[in-house]
């Protein structure tokens, strides 16, 4: 096997990258809120709600990919919004698939943030309240502290998830280099065009990481947990 | 006089929840009653961490009513749990620090008063997880305090420990209650911690409250549980008058009498309190002779109830009029007929054991 990195791999691999990045940011700031609901909530359909949020783990990439299109393409909601700045559609773009990725990684990030929030319970928040702490300082000196190997876990699983997506993509972003073409894609296109030396160059870097991510992972909240009991 | 008022109902698992009672608003007041009455509901609603319909102010200041709702943290108060709760991601000291006001606030309770008072001076640096539970608990206590609250309450703070932690905190607690003029609400259903550190008691059964009211007075009520209990006592406030060096004898007095008990040296004109058992009171009609009973005193015999093990549970008075300090008496439903107690009769209790409540009474 030729070693030889072809130069034009770098550039689905930067896409991804940030891709990824931008979408775990995305989903701290919304998965907290859903997270910390789920958790605390008294509401009967709160579990609704959690199904809603978890529906991407058992459903096929494409069903949710098609549903996407259609949202935001010409005459969805997201082509509505695209308009704004004069866009025609948001399908084929890259924020389409930020959005497609928030939508399909938000199980990986909200479960492991409320399993933490749970495991927290009340306790803490009731004796940070008996000390004339606010709710707000309570949960940004209390909550997230101790919640803090859940939110490591979620934004590793969601940068993780995202970087390996590949259905969705296909279905919102299609193939462009520069805009939607990320690394899951890109080792489509090369086995496609027999390209084998660059495929295996990624398909390995994708093992090689995923690797390094769950190992990373499991390491650090086995240190956490045993600090945080 | 400023007062802790309260007055909750509302359903609570299988049993209505009536709780209402005005405590003053200085001392320790005990909460007291068996496990699952309803002690930590009424506690948890005066914090507001429960929602209970009712009201609820202290001295004067109005927590809640039917308009009414202060979110806990805007309640000045101290919350003990029974687990010390502590949070396990700061250091001792961030903890103890976590509701202190700050260099602007009120600071009446100092953070050295507090390390010192509670023994705590060692551990600042610590995380809570290398402690053991009753300096969690310490700790625990110490950070209520520096929140500065003007009523601690305290939810069977030395449950989860035992009897040799308990026997550590006590003290700290007994401490606590001497030097800080802090209103003190207590949940306890341990009667001997009760009798160790409350002045007011608040006495719950079933959701309701049967009676509140200064300790002393409750005990010797032969209409509550108390006086027909078990472990029946009369907590006695009393004036050392003097120490006897050669015999090891320390002389207290009560009102109507004088108890004489073995002790270590206390320094006359301070106050104590004891505890007389109703089992440790018998009663004579005339002055016994030689016996190894050091405490006989006058008393006359105020109300009597009989209790279904053939046992008779009198009120005695001290003194020859009967206007002097409470004490129970049990003795047996035949001894009592033999001799023809009743009512009204001038009697003589003999009282085997009496028991100094270790306890530094705050200065008045």
């Amino acid at each position: 096997m030729n070693l030889h990195v072809p130069a034009d791999i770098w550039q689905p691999v930067s896409l991804t990258l940030e891709l990824a990045a931008i979408t775990t940011v995305i989903l701290m700031i919304l998965g907290t809120p859903i997270a910390w609901w789920l958790a605390r909530s008294q509401a009967w359909w709160k579990e609704a709600v959690a199904a809603l949020v978890a529906i991407p783990l058992v459903l096929p990439p494409t069903v949710l990919g098609f549903y996407l299109l259609v949202a935001l393409g010409p005459s969805g909601p997201g082509g509505a919004l695209a308009s704004l700045w004069g866009a025609r559609t948001l399908a084929f773009t890259f924020p389409g698939l930020v959005i497609g990725s928030v939508l399909f990684s938000m199980p990986f990030v909200v479960q492991p943030i409320r399993n933490a929030f749970e495991a927290m319970g009340e306790k803490p928040l009731e004796a940070a309240a008996t000390l004339r702490a606010s709710p707000w300082r309570a949960f940004w000196t209390i909550a997230v502290p101790l919640a803090s190997p859940g939110f490591l876990t979620g934004a590793i699983l969601g940068f993780a998830h995202t970087v390996g997506e590949f259905g969705v993509v296909l279905m919102i972003g299609g193939n462009i280099p520069g805009r939607t073409k990320v690394l899951s894609v890109a080792i489509y296109d090369y086995v496609e065009t027999s390209q084998w030396t660059e495929a295996s160059v990624l398909a390995l870097g994708m093992v090689v990481f995923s690797f390094g991510v769950i190992l990373t992972m499991m390491l650090i909240e086995k240190k956490m947990t045993r600090r945080a009991s | 006089m400023s007062t802790v008022k309260v007055d909750f109902h509302g359903t609570l698992g299988r049993f209505e929840l009536n709780a209402r009672f005005e405590v003053p608003a200085r001392g320790v007041t005990a909460i007291f009653g068996p496990s699952g009455c309803g002690k930590t509901a009424v506690m948890r609603s005066i914090a507001g961490l429960n929602r209970l319909d009712g009201r609820c102010s202290v001295a004067g200041d109005v927590w809640q009513d039917e308009k009414t709702f202060r979110p806990v943290h805007k309640r000045p108060i101290g919350y003990v749990f029974q687990e010390a709760n502590l949070f396990p991601h700061f250091s001792v000291r961030r903890n103890l620090m976590y509701g202190h006001p700050g260099p602007t606030g009120p600071t009446a309770i100092g953070f050295d008063e507090v390390v010192s008072l509670l023994g705590i001076a060692k551990l600042l640096e610590r995380s809570p997880r290398h402690l053991s539970g009753g300096e969690r608990q310490r700790v625990a206590i110490g950070r209520a305090l520096l929140s500065q609250p003007k009523l601690l309450l305290m939810d069977e703070p030395l449950s989860a420990l035992d009897q040799m932690t308990k026997d550590e905190i006590l003290p700290y607690l007994e401490r606590l209650h001497a030097a800080l003029d802090l209103p003190i609400l207590y949940i306890s259903h341990d009667i001997a911690e009760v009798e160790r550190l409350a002045d007011q008691l608040v006495l719950m059964r079933n959701g309701s409250v049967l009676a509140s009211g200064p300790l002393s007075v409750l005990q010797a009520d032969l209409t509550l549980p108390l006086a027909l209990s078990r472990d029946a006592a009369v907590s006695l406030d009393a004036t050392v008058l003097k120490h006897d060096a050669i015999d090891g004898m320390v002389t207290l007095a009560v009102p109507g009498g004088h108890f004489v008990l073995p002790a270590e040296p206390l320094a006359s004109g301070t106050r104590r309190r004891l505890r007389v058992l109703a089992d440790d009171v018998s009663l004579a009609v005339e002055t016994p002779s030689r016996s190894t009973i050091v405490n006989v005193l006058r008393a006359k015999i105020l109300e009597i109830r009989s209790q279904s093990d053939h046992r008779v549970t009198a009120l005695l008075g001290l003194g020859e009029d009967g206007q002097g300090a409470r004490l129970l008496s049990r003795v047996t439903q035949r001894s009592w007929n033999e001799l023809g107690l009743r009512a009204g009769l001038a009697v003589y209790a003999q009282v085997k054991g009496v028991a100094l409540v270790r306890r530094e009474e705050p200065v008045a």
